[in-house]
């Protein structure tokens, strides 16, 4: 997935189409995100001039939420489950598999491929499950993960 | 006239490789010049099956299946577009024991019908509830609903219909239908199911609600991990609003209703009622303290309905077929039916929707076919992060709102997940443990600060440090985590933990086991 840089006019352009949502920071974090690959610094203040909060309220929301992130996305990004029924199939080994794999550490930031622990996909029947670049994977192996 | 074959699109079933399946036999058709129709179902919830092909015949539906990419062209070879023998052929769908066994009333059209096709909807018996209930006054649809022993199928169990009669009765300017669709326990898929298979069907139900108690905005809250359920249920809106099922008039009625999907954001606390509704506020997941209930004072401070997606699920069943009939299922005050989730490690695992009372063994043997790695069960967990774990010498537990409390657990929204012998429940403690020092909100400081010292005092004992002591230290944590935190995040988190060291007492002896 590409993204393109940062702009505080286009950040605008995406701001303005949710004027009348009540309830509307999650909401334009989420869609600056969606916008951008992550939320810039600069979106903070912008959000909350825009909605007429504070910058604190607007930053309180972007630091609670594990969905939100603050730094670009890698090009590449391995989430894996790690809750009970993937466990129950060896998401543990799976994961240990991965980083030796990679070389690389789960929930470590990385610029070209992320490793992240992720707590239920609703794939509990055909688990270990995996989501790579927004793929759900079923009965999920080092093999088919890092494809 | 072309033969239709039926390929589901959910995406548990997409995941491993329904997507190909299907091309492949589009393609293969073509090269063999047979004239067929692939209709992209839900699933039938049989998910050790998938991907599983149904071939429509004159004598019903043909399954074949598990189906790979890779036998498709044999598939061919066999004439199955005509229901011919081999080996993936399960024979006549409806006739597989593990379809047969069910009795399915939220699920009834799932999987049998084109999920965003409102004319399979209608043709299957959609409608007939919400149709009914714009000739009822608010009032009727509510008492139906109580008289149905309805309850909510989220995790409380709380009756739906007394909740909705406290909305129908508080006086507002504005009225809310929440849809709790955070499905983030472990173990459960029912409701992204649902979702994906029979969108339609929470719809109605939503418009059900709204019209018994006079609301008319609606929200879905559901989780940004179920993209494909996100995209078909926008879709499925969309579709509805356009047939007048939604918007000013509904179905032609005086009643106006708006339905809009709202999207989490990875927060496992936002599927506690009220930190949903601070989430679709659009601020932090912190959960409030009750009172007011939502039901008085809930999104945006007006009244509002907050159910699970099975709850609402349920409902266009109950109004189409009556109180009675839906009653008539289960068991004391656990009525109607109840859509299991059979997950981990276990051989058959998908749906199971049975009337309550069924036990925890014809569950897990008889539908689930024990382990999916031959070994003998050790542990099975029931009701998601939050739930008990169970050892295998109690099969027999009944599975009810009741039978379950009694025996130390909870149903939960209805989660079975099985654990072979390679399992450790002191690990499987701690780690509850960590996923609360991790989701909780932060507002109490038994579940902000408890959980991490739980986690530290069951390393531990893991480690053999101290271990009576350590133990003795851990139950009574435990106990200010129960009576100390406001919801169920830090409330219940002490019952796998206990349940644990109650049920496997062998793997909290520190260094000695194994």
């Amino acid at each position: 997935m590409t993204y393109p840089s940062w702009s505080i006019e286009e950040a605008t352009r995406v701001l303005s189409a949710l004027k009348n949502v009540q309830g509307p920071v999650l909401i334009a974090l989420q869609a600056v995100q969606e916008r951008f690959g992550y939320v810039h610094e600069d979106a903070v203040a912008l959000i909350a001039e825009t909605f007429n909060v504070s910058r604190a309220d607007v930053h309180g929301v972007l630091t609670y939420y594990h969905d939100l992130r603050t730094s670009p996305a890698p090009a590449r990004c391995i989430q894996i489950c790690v809750a009970e029924a993937c466990q129950a199939v060896g998401s543990r080994e799976l994961v240990a598999a991965v980083e030796k794999k990679l070389g690389k550490k789960i929930d470590e930031t990385h610029t070209d491929v992320e490793i992240k622990s992720a707590y239920c996909f609703g794939n509990c029947a055909l688990s270990p499950a995996a989501m790579v670049n927004g793929e759900l994977v079923g009965r999920a192996t080092v093999e088919k993960v890092t494809a | 006239m072309s033969t239709i074959i039926y390929v589901p699109n959910d995406s548990a079933a997409i995941s491993i490789g329904a997507d190909q399946v299907a091309a492949l036999i589009a393609q293969e058709a073509v090269k063999r010049s047979l004239d067929i129709e692939i209709i992209r179902n839900g699933t039938r919830g049989a998910l050790w099956l998938e991907t599983l092909v149904e071939v429509v015949t004159p004598q019903g539906r043909i399954a074949y299946g598990p189906v790979q990419p890779e036998d498709v062209s044999s598939l061919f070879d066999a004439d199955f577009v005509h229901g011919g023998a081999h080996r993936l052929a399960l024979g006549l769908t409806d006739q597989i024991a593990w379809f047969a066994g069910q009795d399915r009333v939220t699920y009834k059209r799932v999987g049998l019908i084109d999920p965003l096709s409102l004319k399979d909807y209608e043709s299957h018996g959609g409608l007939v509830g919400l149709r009914k209930a714009i000739t009822q006054s608010g009032s009727d649809i509510v008492a139906e609903v109580t008289a149905s022993g309805l309850r909510g199928r989220g995790g409380a169990g709380f009756p739906a219909g007394i909740k909705w009669k406290t909305v129908l009765d508080a006086p507002a300017d504005q009225k809310y239908v929440c849809c709790n669709a955070d499905e983030g326990d472990s173990g459960t898929f029912a409701d992204r199911i649902l979702i994906e298979a029979d969108p339609f069907t929470l719809i109605e139900g939503m418009a059900i609600a709204a019209v018994a108690v006079g609301a008319t905005q609606g929200f879905v809250y559901l989780r940004s991990e179920y993209p494909t359920a996100i995209r078909r249920l926008r879709d499925a809106i969309s579709i509805a609003q356009s047939a007048g099922l939604l918007g000013s008039s509904v179905l032609g009625s005086k009643h106006a209703f708006n339905l809009e999907v709202r999207v989490g954001a990875g927060s496992y606390v936002c599927g506690e009622e009220t930190a949903m509704l601070e989430s679709l506020e659009g601020k932090r997941g912190v959960i409030r303290s009750k009172p007011p209930l939502p039901a008085i004072a809930g999104l945006f401070g007006k009244p509002t309905i907050i159910n699970n997606v099975l709850t609402l699920a349920s409902v266009p069943a109950v109004i189409a077929d009556g109180a009675a009939a839906y009653a008539a299922r289960g068991t004391g005050r656990s009525l109607g039916t109840q859509v299991f989730q059979l997950a981990g490690n276990i051989a058959r695992g998908g749906i199971i929707e049975t009337a309550f009372g069924i036990t925890l063994e014809t569950l897990v043997n008889t539908f689930g076919g024990g382990t999916l790695s031959g070994k003998p069960l050790r542990a099975i967990q029931i009701g998601g992060p939050l739930g008990a774990y169970f050892n295998s010498s109690q099969l027999g537990v009944s599975m009810d709102y009741e039978s379950l409390a009694a025996a130390g657990g909870m149903l939960g929204h209805g989660g079975v997940v099985l654990f072979d012998d390679s399992v450790d429940l002191a690990q499987q403690a701690k780690f509850a443990m960590e996923f609360c020092a991790l989701e909780s909100c932060g507002k109490c400081t038994p579940c902000r600060l408890g959980s991490t010292r739980g986690a530290e005092t069951i390393e531990k004992i893991i480690s053999g440090v101290d271990v009576p002591a350590n133990k003795l230290l851990l139950l009574d944590l435990c106990e200010v985590m129960t009576d100390g935190s406001l919801c169920a995040m830090g409330g219940l988190t002490p019952l796998p933990v206990k349940s644990a060291m109650n049920n496997f007492p062998e793997d909290f002896t520190g260094g000695a086991k194994k």
